[in-house]
Formats: C-alpha cells, structure tokens, sequence
C-alpha cells in the first residue's frame, strides 16, 4: 500500500478556478478518482463530466468523495477547509498559498477533535506513485516504489523524487507538507504513518530554515522510528530575519537555523545529505545503514 | 510588514493602550516645538527606524563610519563600546530637543539590527518623560509548535528578551491563547501575578494584556512587542516601546495598516522584486541565481557555497517562470554591480522546460546580459529546452545537474573576478 492516498481515493476539488481546472485534469490523467468538484451556486452543472455540487456535504453524499483539494484564493480558503472537515472528509489537500494565519489558527482550532487530517496548506498535495495524485506535482518524474517522502518545498520536492527515480529508487507516498509557519500535518504526524506503513523502508525528510519542526522530529525519530531516515535542511547560507519565500522560512531571535536543524537530525543518527545534489545517495547511504 | 515605533503606539492607543504623549517630526526646529508644547521637563528624543537597539546605537555621518562602528563595537557581543551617541537622547528644554534632533535627522544610525551600512533618520518621535518605577517585558507572538497566539511577560524589561529566555527560564511567564474563547481574565490575571502585581492593581493589568491581545488579534499582527512596558511610581502602566509586525498574507483586509507602509525602510530591489511577484533577497556574493521555487531557491544558494562560492541574492521566479518575470528578475539580479556570474536552476514541473528556455533566452536577449550565464535546466520536455538554449547563439553555458552547474557558476565567476 501506501498512506493516506491510493487508487481507490474519491477526490472532490474545491475551487474550480484556472487553476482549480487544470490540476484537476491533470491529476484525472494520472489516474486519480476526480469525481466531484464544489462551486456553490453551480450545484446540479457539471465540468467536462465531472459533477459540481453546491457544498462538499453534497459531494459526500451523491459521489461518496472521501479526499478534497482545495485551490480556493486565500480570503475563502479557511473556510473551504473547515467546510471540508465539518463533511467528514478524511483528508483534506490545501494548495492555496497565502493564507492568513490567524485563519489557520481557527481552522487548527475546528479540526481539533475531528477525524480530518489537513495537509499543508500553502503545499504542492500528494501523490502515491502509479496510483493516485492530488496536487500540483509532475507526476512523471515519481516511481512507484517502498521510500517515503516528506518536504517542506514544491521544486526541492521534484529535485529529490527525481534524484531517487533517476537511481531506480521509487517512492510509495510523497508529501509536500507546506511552507507556512501553521500547517495542518507535520513531520512527526507523517512519519509516524510511514512508520506503521509495511510497504514503506525508509523516509527521505526536506526541511528548511524556520521554526523547530525538523528539531522536534529528530527527537521523535530517536524515541520511535524503527525505518531509517535521511534528510536535508535548505538554507544553511539564508541570512537571519529575512523571509525566504515562504511564510515559513525565517530565522528569527538566532532560532531556527539550519545549522541547528542539521545537528539535531545527526545527533539522533540521520544521515544528512551535505549538499541537495547528495539527496538521492544520502539515501541510499541511509538504506544500507 | 513592520511599522515604526509612533505608528506602532498610535495603533496601541485606540485599543486603549497607553502610551507617552508625544508626535513625530521630520525636521528639528518641529522637534523643538514638539517638545515647548509638551510642556514636559524630560522629553525623549527617538530615531525612527525599523531596527531594534536604536539607544545603543551610533549615529554616524558617513556609510564608511557605519561600517567601522558595527564591526568595532556593534556585530556582536563583547565588543568595546563605542563613544558616539546613540538614536535615543533624554533632553530637558526644547533648545535641547532641537539640538538632539538636528544631531540624529538625516543622519545614519547604525545598530546591532540596521548591520554594517546603517540607515538614514528621516523621522524623529518627541515625547514626554515618565517617571519609571520599573521596567517589565510583554510581547503577543503565534507559537508555530501549537498552532496558537501565545503572550509572554517578564519582569527583566528593557533587556534581550532570548537571552534572558536562556539564562533565567523562570523569569518569563507564558499565556496560550485558545481562538475559540479568546484571552481569558485568568490567563492575564497569572501573567499580572507573576509579574508581582497585587490586589487592587490587578484589575487594571488584566485590562492592558486584554487591550494589547486585542490589539493584535484586530491587526492581524505577526508580532506585538513591548518593551520596555513601564510601570510608573505611581503604579499605572505605559508602553515606552513598542514594535509591531503585521502578516504579509494578512495585509490585504487591513487598508489602514497598508497605508503605514514606510518604503524607505525597505531594499529598493526587494521591492520592485515584489512589483512582479518575484521573491528576491540580496546576499554578499558575486554569484546571481534565478530559481523557480523557495526551497529549491535556499539550496541552490547553499550548493553554491558548498562548491566555494558565495551567493549574490536568493531569488524566487515562482513556478511558472514567464518571459516577464525571468526578464524583471535579469534586471534585478544584473543591477548588483558585484554579480560576476547568474545560475539559473530552474524544475520545470508542471511548467515544460521548452517554454522556461524560449523565456530565459528572449529575455536575455531583451536585457543583454554581459556577464557568464549559466543554465540547469531538468523536468518536462527537458531536450527541446536544452536545443533552444543551444540554438539561441547566446553564450549560455549548460550544466548536466544542480552540482554541475554550481561548479561552472562558481568557475565562471572566479575567472571574472
């Protein structure tokens, strides 16, 4: 198997923008179930075949979706999560960048309690190579395969799927967990499923500069994970209190380094890859122990 | 986003904060008249910049006297004080106000925060004295690890608050806010406790964290920090400092906080970078990169240094990378007199390499790059991409992947240096 998401996924998308209509098919070509899309006050017309209904309860209930993603512009896009999760949607797949973060807050807020899990926003989604893809990665360059990924990033993600396919690595889930500062799934969440995943060996981690995410997840590796991981930090030469792109990706008061970030993860037995042209033999390095 | 310490308390006051009475003035004889009509003994006189440690800082005359007092006295700690004086003078007659004031506008103030090449003084706030009976530390932030605001006090005011963090824990006092309540009274009423606050007064501390949480939650604020905030000898509080942050994602619900932006305050380039939606930041080095994607941005400025060289900026072109944003980003980037080199690093995911090269080379042909251009190209229809490059008769040197190209970059810009 995989995590999370397979072939048998239902995906209803939310905001049938440009955007919302291109990935859409996209990821209808990749394979994935696409069988819904919400566009309130459209319910009951439809998008090259596939159905618009007026709420996500609708989609639930007439197509069975279990999986949304959501390319809503920022000032709705708090709201289409929470409209996700109030209709039992199991996981919810937020693209959209720029979110408030007072927004998250709330939507953190409202989940809390609730069977939904929230991947990023401000992310690149998903994808379970040869079976389903809910997001706005090529697909072409994953291969199905038994390593785990997980990343802060949209390009670095691509960078390192394609240094492991180029090895003849494949990968049984890929996930672009979001550049912002509150994210609805972390690091620690997902390794934990990777963990627990008998099709999954090992993981490869991206993280970046900011926050202690990456820290806590080296403590949770040493107490926990029983597959090896490998990972890389970005940033190393970001200079301190400048906002690298994302939201998320600042050093603020000398915390948040990557330097840091790198000794933690050594300290509990990762391997590190020195350089992101290193990601694919870190790896490899990793998988032999 | 941040604002100045005057639009920061005029914000504070219409929650009810309070605040020094005072005003701000752009020339020194309004600093003098600021300070007549105050009417007060002690004014205070403040330099206004967006950088913290403007009391300890110098003011200089020249960019390279700045440089030589930060990397003397300011870079870091334990370094010999400086004898200059700094961005934040007491004065005891408008005569006084208006010689400070003529000693600090227009002039640079160099501090921990402006680094090496300082920053002009273009505003100055007068305010009244106050009597200070102690000073003490608040500051509303959102703690990433929950998800949720966090407010924080300490009765070491007035000092680096990370470092008392590090060398005495037990003096922060730490509040987590739900959202779905708000600040409750006896989450301020432990914070005011803490602070050794007692009966009678509690009431009116409970009231100034609720109007500051307030405050920030209103703002939309990223940061809200106070500090010193000043409890008189008469027992009432004041915000002497206040530094305020707002979320960029946040700005376009809050018109009235857009309007304080003060473009002084920023990079000239990062702003016309921000026109066309492009994410740049300028670095020390010689080496140029255009890069499509934040987090591959970061590494591709590290795999420089990792090959030996050092980076001249950190610029993101987005995912889709047009003719457009690659031809703003050239001029960006080339304006910087020390690059000696551009690496373009560029996945192509769902945008297709072809069109990604058809934009770098008309581009470049649109700018005339003059210096070694080094491109990576990797994804979608990557041979057509590369045929294009090659066809284009632009001298563009092509790297097989992320590592080869970091080293030609690094080459390139060696020989031309």
């Amino acid at each position: 198997m995989s995590i999370l998401l397979s072939s048998k996924s239902r995906v209803v998308t939310q905001g049938l923008g440009a955007t919302g209509k291109f990935h859409l098919k996209g990821c209808r070509d990749y394979g994935t179930q696409m069988v819904a899309a919400v566009r309130p006050g459209k319910g009951g017309t439809s998008w090259e075949d596939t159905p618009i209904y007026d709420t996500v309860a609708d989609a639930v209930k007439h197509q069975g979706v279990d999986v949304s993603v959501i390319y809503v512009p920022p000032p709705g896009a708090a709201d289409a999560i929470m409209e996700a999760a109030e209709a039992g949607i199991a996981l919810i797949v937020c693209i959209t960048e720029g979110i408030p973060a007072a927004d998250m807050v709330k939507v953190q807020r409202y989940l809390e309690g609730k069977p939904s899990r929230l991947i990023g926003p401000n992310c690149p989604g998903i994808i379970t190579p040869g079976q389903a893809k809910v997001g706005i990665m090529p697909g072409y360059i994953h291969k199905p395969g038994r390593i785990g990924v997980i990343s802060k990033s949209g390009t670095l993600t691509y960078e390192c799927v394609h240094q492991l396919t180029q090895l003849g690595i494949g990968q049984s889930t890929c996930i672009g967990i979001g550049g912002d500062p509150i994210i609805g799934s972390g690091f620690i969440d997902l390794l934990r499923l990777f963990n627990d995943d008998p099709d999954t060996d090992g993981v490869f981690m991206l993280g970046e500069i900011g926050g202690a995410a990456e820290v806590d997840a080296a403590a949770w590796i040493k107490a926990n994970m029983k597959k090896p991981v490998a990972a890389f930090i970005a940033g190393k030469t970001a200079p301190a209190g400048k906002r690298m792109g994302h939201a998320g990706a600042i050093i603020s008061g000398g915390k948040g380094t990557a330097a840091e970030k790198i000794a933690a993860l050594e300290a509990a037995g990762l391997k590190v890859a020195p350089s992101p042209a290193d990601i694919g033999s870190t790896l490899v390095a990793a998988m032999k122990g | 986003m941040n604002v100045h310490e005057y639009q920061g308390k005029a914000l504070l006051a219409r929650y009810g904060v309070r605040v020094p009475r005072g005003e701000v003035a752009t020339t020194a004889e309004k600093a003098g008249e600021i300070a007549r009509d105050l009417g007060s003994a002690v004014c205070v006189v403040k330099a206004q910049i967006h950088a913290g440690g403007r009391g300890a800082g110098a003011m200089v005359d020249t960019e390279a006297e700045a440089a030589a007092v930060f990397h003397d006295n300011l870079e870091r700690e334990g370094l010999p004080k400086h004898a200059r004086k700094g961005g934040v003078r007491v004065v005891k007659s408008p005569a006084e106000a208006l010689e400070a004031a003529r000693s600090i506008l227009g002039k640079l103030l160099v501090t921990r925060q402006t680094g090496a090449s300082g920053r002009e003084v273009r505003r100055i706030l007068v305010e009244e004295g106050c009597d200070i009976g102690r000073e003490l530390y608040l500051s509303v932030l959102l703690d990433r690890s929950c998800g949720r605001v966090a407010i924080m006090a300490s009765p070491a005011g007035g000092m680096d608050i990370e470092k008392v963090a590090e060398e005495t824990p037990e003096k922060i006092f730490r509040e987590s806010i739900d959202p779905a309540v708000g600040f409750q009274a006896f989450q301020a009423r432990r914070l005011a406790l803490g602070l050794g606050v007692r009966e009678e007064k509690l009431d009116e501390w409970v009231k100034f964290f609720q109007a500051i949480y307030t405050a920030y939650v209103d703002l939309d604020c990223s940061l809200l920090e106070i500090n010193p905030l000043v409890e008189t000898k008469d027992g009432s509080l004041i915000a002497l400092d206040a530094k305020v942050s707002f979320d960029d994602n946040a700005l376009y619900r809050h018109a009235d906080v857009r309007e304080l932006r003060d473009e002084h305050e920023e990079d000239p380039k990062e702003r016309q970078a921000a026109k066309f939606d492009l994410s740049y930041i300028a670095l020390n080095g010689n080496i140029g990169c255009m890069v499509n994607g934040a987090g591959l941005a970061m590494a591709t400025m590290d795999i420089i240094h990792h090959h030996g060289g050092a980076p001249a900026n950190f610029c993101d072109v987005g995912g889709g990378a047009t003719t457009e944003k690659v031809a703003e980003a050239f001029k960006i980037i080339l304006a910087d007199a020390s690059v000696k080199a551009v690496f373009i690093n560029i996945f192509g995911g769902i945008m297709r390499c072809d069109v990604l090269a058809q934009g770098v080379v008309e581009a470049s042909k649109q700018v005339g790059v003059k210096v070694p251009l080094v491109i990576r190209l990797e994804g979608t229809n990557v041979e057509e991409g590369r045929r294009i490059i090659g066809a284009s008769g632009l001298n563009i040197i092509t790297a097989a992947d992320m590592a080869d190209g970091a080293r030609k970059a690094v080459e390139a810009a060696a020989a031309a240096a």
